[in-house]
């Protein structure tokens, strides 16, 4: 189901249901769901085909607004059911949103099986680094020493990163984009859907209530340019409002460093071209934060492996080849048998 | 033994003598492969015609310590020209397979039994494992029993030395020695065990015929060495069986079947998502094979995940199920409140084992009902069904199928250790004589102008309709915030909450019009005493009441099959008994749902140690009851 039938006649608000949004005005969810609605508008897949499944938090409340099928499920769990539709009908377009708290808190473990597993959904997991619906409590992917009602001194637990997560479970396509790039999220939403198996896509949110300007060093239209590398695949890592900055291999160490064009006789060919083929690099590129280097988005990493569901089906059609017309007196009667007499 | 008569039989002219019905107990250690041992015996009785009941008790671990008792595993079996019921209260003959295993089980014996040892294993060191500080061979301990010795492991090591095994190979053996043995004693065929050999060892020839030279050689010493006292062989003669072909199944094989053919006349997929969890774990591994049969398999990361994947999958329109013991229902509890308020059909299997958390996974026990009926957050009703025996597990499982997916509703079916593990024979059913209830999804057409309503209800069964994602026009969204009455839309509106948990309350009580009537399995439909169980008290329960009955007492025997709804007859048919006595495996659960019910002053029955109610056990307590009252019973 992840090529369209034709070119689509399908717009954005084709996917929009009949529901009032209820999230706090100004929260980036909406971005996001605008986003999503222009992304499989631009896709194509009816609406019917497509399945919206949800945990719990702001980001949760999701399948309520779009018009496809949708289910608002239980904490954390959210890749499970989803993993559940796709076992029982592969063929549908399943989307899961998800939050940094239901999906690497509560959901951590759900997550990770999803992820290496491969099953063939496209997984958002909207990060806005704190507890919304449950009134602002650090998530696990707040900054060491976030203030919150149940840390009022400051957080003391070390936050994960998202990506790095996904990619050490072993993830076969990780992504991130920005709620307020709207320019840009649409077209990774569309090549995470174009991938067979579980595309990660982390996509950094605003909450404008409990942790606002979290992102703002490289959100904000200002920021962006100095505060965010796009990444292309076979492109050189450039960035900056000027394009003089560049990201290259430091010498003779494992680690990356950012260079200034024309300094010190640093040209182009010196920095590193994106390849989303290698894990290593992408975790590299995953684990680089402002101030010291630009927040990298787009496709960290893409690897084609086979989809789970795919293989599912694929063992279910080998044994049905195999073993014939399923014949229920036939099972019941295998094995040892006798017969007792009148 | 139950009677004995003399007899003359081939083949050698010994005569055998023969008894109406047998109790044999296998034990020895994990490794010694008692479990096998028993299943080849259970077969080779049920090709002999007689009827028979069987009980494994292993432990939990997979390769306890080398001659320690709690290392001891056995196997069960009670055969007989009569119905058999359990797998016996004591056992006639007890095979001890090494001191750590007469140790555990010498007790259990019946007075005057056989007792048959394997000298061989009897060395200080095991002795000393076992905990004996004499050799109990030699000291008074075996006064009373008739008693074999013999060195099973050097027989077996002469019996097999020509096939080229090593000694390990040798001495893994001795337990076809010992089944040859058993087999002359009963006068059972070997030859289903050869072709079982041959084709268990087809790659390993020289393995498969050294332990059919060890079965034979066992047979040998049963017909030529001279036995002890008036020992002799013994003869059971057949049954009197409905006529038919039979097979043996557990309880784990004929729950698993019943469950794809449940799917199959519901003309539904069907997703199992499965955690491993003793004593569970045989539904998903015989499933895993049945793909062919439009079943797709699922191992979860978890407990929870197993849960919420089956509840994704009947979203998307095939039928969920998720297999697990209790502990793991306990984690799935959130997930079946969600299916129970999304409206969903699920089936949730608990093959119940003693606990609490993880108590002992491999020991039986029926202590989840409560669990069943009650252990969710919330006004959380869903149906409630309990098999009886190993063969009831396929009825049980397709009426599981059929009230999940006619209802709407999560289904909680109770299996127990005991009989998942343990066979009985099977009068085979045809399947083409089940009335299928084929899924009739939403269909575009069937909204009309509108747009679809999720929870718009039959008016009949109250379910709501189900609609399979990929349907056009019937986009909708559903989730565990409370649904609006129809649209399923988000709502905190108090009265819709009032009249959604009230539905959702009468869906399930009407389910009770759907259900047969609660019948009575022996004796009258008043009277001084009714016994009443649910799920693998079955077998005791009517053995006892059967004995009581021919005893003169008036006492009826009432099993459950649906514990909730309750039948709807229930409430009146226990009013007509003066006592009302509830056997469970419990410390008192389904006893006190009757009281709450129906306000009847049911006394319960209670056994926790891990083994199935004895009959004497029952017969006492229904006794004690009946013995000291005036009139005109005993």
């Amino acid at each position: 189901m992840n090529a369209p039938a034709k070119p689509s006649a399908l717009k954005a608000k084709d996917f929009a249901s009949d529901q009032e949004v209820r999230w706090c005005p100004g929260c980036g969810d909406y971005a996001i769901l605008k986003g999503v609605q222009k992304a499989l508008a631009d896709i194509g897949t009816p609406p019917e085909n497509v399945v919206f499944i949800s945990g719990i938090g702001c980001s949760s409340r999701f399948p309520y607004y779009m018009s496809t099928y949708g289910f608002h499920t239980i904490h954390g769990r959210a890749p499970a059911f989803a993993t559940g539709v796709k076992l029982a009908n592969p063929d549908m377009d399943v989307w899961l949103v998800t939050g940094d708290g239901d999906g690497l808190s509560i959901g951590g473990n759900h997550m990770l099986h999803a992820l290496r597993r491969n099953v063939n959904m496209q997984i958002m997991l909207f990060n806005n680094e704190i507890y919304g619906l449950t009134k602002g409590q650090y998530s696990p992917t707040s900054k060491q020493g976030t203030r919150s009602p149940s840390t009022p001194l400051g957080s003391l637990d070390r936050p994960l990163s998202p990506v790095l997560f996904a990619l050490g479970a072993n993830a076969s396509f990780v992504a991130r984009a920005v709620d307020t790039q709207q320019k840009h999220m649409p077209g990774v939403l569309q090549r995470a859907h174009a991938h067979e198996g579980a595309s990660f896509v982390e996509i950094y949110t605003n909450c404008i209530v409990y942790n606002d300007g979290a992102f703002g060093s490289f959100s904000e239209k200002t920021n962006a340019a100095d505060g965010e590398l796009v990444l292309e695949h076979g492109e050189p890592m450039i960035f900056g409002q000027d394009r003089d900055k560049g990201i290259r291999m430091k010498p003779g160490a494992i680690e990356l460093e950012v260079v200034q064009l024309g300094v010190d006789g640093i040209t182009e060919d010196d920095l590193l071209r994106h390849d989303e083929t290698n894990r290593v690099l992408a975790g590299l590129l995953g684990a680089m934060r402002n101030p010291d280097f630009p927040v990298a988005v787009g496709v960290l990493y893409c690897e084609d492996a086979e989809a789970y569901d795919t293989a599912v089906y694929r063992q279910v059609d080998e044994a049905r080849a195999a073993g014939g017309e399923a014949d229920m007196n036939a099972l019941l009667r295998g094995g040892a048998t006798w017969t007792v007499g009148e | 033994m139950v009677t004995s008569t003399a007899v003359q039989l081939e083949p050698t002219g010994t005569p055998r003598e023969e008894v109406e019905s047998v109790v044999v107990r296998f034990a020895g250690d994990s490794g010694d492969g008692m479990q096998l041992t028993g299943s080849q015996f259970t077969l080779a009785t049920a090709l002999a015609g007689n009827d028979l009941a069987t009980f494994p008790d292993f432990p939990a671990e997979i390769r306890a310590p080398i001659g320690t008792t709690f290392g001891v595993s056995a196997f069960q079996i009670n055969f007989g020209a009569r119905k058999i019921a359990t797998a016996g209260d004591a056992p006639d003959v007890l095979v001890a397979m090494n001191p750590a295993a007469l140790k555990v089980n010498l007790g259990e014996v019946k007075t005057g039994g056989t007792v048959i040892v394997d000298t061989g294993t009897f060395t200080g060191r095991n002795l000393k494992k076992a905990g004996f500080d004499s050799d109990p061979l030699e000291d008074n301990s075996l006064d009373g029993f008739q008693v074999l010795t013999m060195d099973i492991s050097k027989l077996t090591m002469e019996a097999v030395k020509e096939f080229g095994v090593s000694n390990k190979e040798a001495l893994r053996s001795k337990n076809m020695w010992t089944l040859g043995l058993i087999y002359w004693l009963y006068d059972r065929d070997r030859e289903p065990t050869i072709n079982w050999l041959r084709n268990k060892f087809a790659k390993l020839p020289h393995i498969a015929d050294a332990n059919i030279a060890a079965l034979g050689a066992g047979h040998i010493y049963g017909e030529t060495a001279e036995l002890p006292g008036d020992m002799r062989g013994f003869t059971v003669r057949q049954a009197d069986i409905t006529p038919g072909l039979y097979r043996a199944v557990t309880g784990a094989e004929a729950l698993a079947w019943g469950l794809a053919a449940g799917t199959k006349l519901a003309d539904l997929r069907l997703v199992l998502a499965s955690y491993p969890i003793t004593p569970a774990s045989n539904l998903l591994h015989i499933l895993a094979g049945m793909k062919q049969f439009d079943v797709v398999t699922f191992q979860a990361e978890d407990e929870i995940a197993a849960a919420c994947s089956a509840i994704g999958a009947s979203f998307a329109g095939t039928l969920g199920v998720t297999t697990s013991s209790g502990p793991g229902i306990a984690l799935k509890g959130e997930a079946i409140g969600l299916a129970v308020g999304a409206e969903l059909p699920l089936v949730v299997v608990n093959v119940q084992r003693a606990g609490p958390s993880t108590g002992l996974p491999t020991k039986t026990e029926q202590s989840d009902l409560y669990q069943a009926v009650y252990g969710r957050n919330a006004d959380a009703p869903l149906v409630v069904l309990a098999a009886s025996s190993p063969a009831n597990c396929f009825d049980m499982g397709i009426e599981a199928v059929r009230l999940a997916t006619k209802y709407m509703t999560p289904v909680m079916l109770l299996s127990d250790g005991y009989m998942g593990n343990a066979s009985e024979p099977w009068l085979i059913p045809d399947f083409n004589d089940y009335e299928p209830f084929p899924v009739k999804f939403s269909a575009p057409e069937d909204i009309g102008e509108g747009s679809f309503l999720p929870y718009a209800r039959d008016e009949e069964t109250l379910a709501r309709p189900w609609a399979r994602p990929g349907t056009s026009g019937l986009q909708h969204r559903i989730g565990g915030i409370e649904r609006e009455d129809g649209s399923g839309n988000i709502s905190y509106d108090a009265e819709n909450h009032q009249r959604m948990t009230d539905l959702r309350a009468a869906k399930i009580r009407g389910i009770a019009k759907d259900i047969p009537l609660q019948g009575v399995e022996q004796g009258n439909e008043s009277g001084q005493l009714a016994v009443v169980g649910w799920g693998s008290t079955h077998g005791p329960i009517s053995r006892a009441v059967g004995n009581l009955r021919d005893g003169g007492y008036d006492v009826s025997h009432i099993h459950l099959h649906h514990i909730w709804p309750l039948p709807s007859n229930l409430g009146e048919l226990l009013s007509g008994f003066d006592q009302v006595l509830v056997p469970e495996m419990n410390n008192g659960q389904l006893v006190t749902v009757l009281r709450a019910e129906y306000l009847v002053p049911a006394e319960p029955i209670n056994k926790v140690n891990g083994q199935p109610f004895k009959i004497t056990e029952i017969e006492d307590a229904v006794k004690s009851r009946l013995d000291g009252q005036s009139g005109e019973a005993k």
